[in-house]
């Protein structure tokens, strides 16, 4: 999701007897459902596994900034405005604490942000998509937000305690983004017919890039049978969009909108909905750089990394001056 | 490469009469900008009434490993507890 193309040690389950006895005993604590904390014993896949989920995160706040920032200045009331602004403040602060969480693995800021700017790491697909009209603040927050929490929801239990910790902290800020953009679309499609139409077309635009955040099918995810072992993935990928879709069908229907799926149908037997999986080679293609948007977030990433060079430069070089000049008086 | 901004650990008293709970961490070049960035950062919701930092690198921490020879001895020491002792209930309310 946030997370979707976690190249873990790139083998499958490892089984317990090639395991040594310390991830035996790692393995163990984490079936007891203790957390791991970060000066304790972990095996290198699980750090290295989880600086990439973590990083990815991460730059998912921090590049999901991009398309809503696109409409603070056109927002059509100054309180829309306030709320939007809120909620991508809150964006940066999601990305500040799994940066932080990270960091206590052994990754340093600067290395993230190095990895992100060079295209080694990832962040979601979602955010390649462009933001066309004011509806698109009102689908982002209701689909794009109301996915994450599905996905972060679960993975307040993560076995990484800064992790969990960040995410109890994000789950608790976030519900507030999915009602903000909820209540957009409430506002748009009970206003003109044209204004009901923008609603109508931002959901057929985002309803499969949405679907595509919880990742690839399940029987593509080679990564996640060991990520589950070490309770840092909680779910499978279909099991949280099987969920979504049960959850967000219905206020579709609340809103007098229709779900571009033709084929989404109750299913009695299994209890679900039956529906389109998004279109995998799309989905493929966006993750790896050749999104609508792609090149747009990653340079706006990259000049604002470079354009506040100085200011970060001037900054701990003022703060040095003074600590000297400090010691001079003592 | 120009040096990254130290680490810092962040505290917040999250009403009065309340504790400093540590609530995560940050980076700031210095005390005063670590505070504004807390206040930024941790508070956004009225989270809390005063702040704490100190530099991560400040901070001494006991060792995992240590686990056993710090805290083992304390575990059969059953009689620092009120309910070790039993009262007859005719003395009433203890």
């Amino acid at each position: 999701m946030y997370a979707q193309m976690v190249k873990s040690t790139g083998k499958g389950l490892i089984a317990r007897d090639e395991m040594t006895a310390e991830d035996r005993t790692f393995q163990d604590r984490i079936d007891a459902g203790e957390k791991i904390e970060p000066k304790d014993y972990m095996p290198d896949g699980y750090r290295r596994n989880l600086i990439r989920q973590i990083g990815q995160h991460a730059h998912s706040e921090i590049v999901g900034q991009l398309p809503e920032g696109n409409w603070i200045t056109r927002a059509p009331t100054l309180e829309r405005k306030a709320n939007l602004l809120a909620k991508v403040q809150d964006e940066a602060g999601h990305g500040l604490y799994l940066y932080c969480a990270a960091e206590t693995l052994g990754v340093s800021r600067d290395e993230l942000f190095k990895m992100l700017h060079s295209g080694e790491m990832k962040y979601s697909s979602i955010f390649n998509y462009p933001t066309l009209t004011w509806a698109d603040m009102g689908a982002v927050g209701w689909l794009v937000d109301g996915a994450a929490i599905m996905n972060q929801v679960p993975l307040q239990r993560t076995s990484y305690g800064p992790y969990a910790r960040a995410m109890v902290r994000i789950c608790k800020e976030e519900s507030f983004h999915q009602r903000q953009g909820f209540h957009i679309m409430m506002a748009m499609v009970n206003g003109t017919a044209d204004q009901k139409r923008m609603a109508q077309d931002a959901l057929n635009r985002f309803w499969y890039p949405a679907l595509m955040m919880f990742g690839p099918s399940d029987k593509d995810s080679v990564h996640s049978a060991q990520s589950m072992a070490w309770k840092i993935k909680m779910n499978t990928n279909d099991e949280l969009r099987q969920k979504f879709v049960g959850e967000t069908v219905p206020q579709a229907q609340y809103l007098g909108l229709t779900i571009p799926d033709e084929n989404l149908k109750w299913n009695d037997d299994t209890g679900h909905y039956d529906f389109t999986e998004p279109d995998w080679d799309e989905f493929f293609h966006v993750i790896s750089g050749s999104g609508p948007c792609n090149t747009d977030r990653l340079n706006a990433r990259r000049k604002a990394w470079d354009d506040g060079a100085w200011v970060r430069e001037a900054m701990m070089a003022h703060a040095e001056k003074k600590a000297q000049r400090r010691v001079a008086a003592e | 490469m120009s040096k990254e901004w130290p680490l810092w650990e962040v505290f917040i008293r999250g009403q009065h009469g309340m504790s400093h709970r540590h609530v995560g961490s940050l980076h700031a070049v210095d005390a005063e900008h670590a505070i504004k960035n807390a206040r930024d950062v941790y508070t956004r919701r009225n989270e809390g009434v005063s702040i704490w930092v100190v530099m991560a690198k400040d901070i001494a921490a006991s060792s995992p490993s240590d686990k056993g020879p710090l805290y083992e001895p304390a575990r059969d020491k059953v009689y620092r507890h009120p309910t070790f002792y039993d009262i007859p209930e005719d003395v009433g309310k203890m």
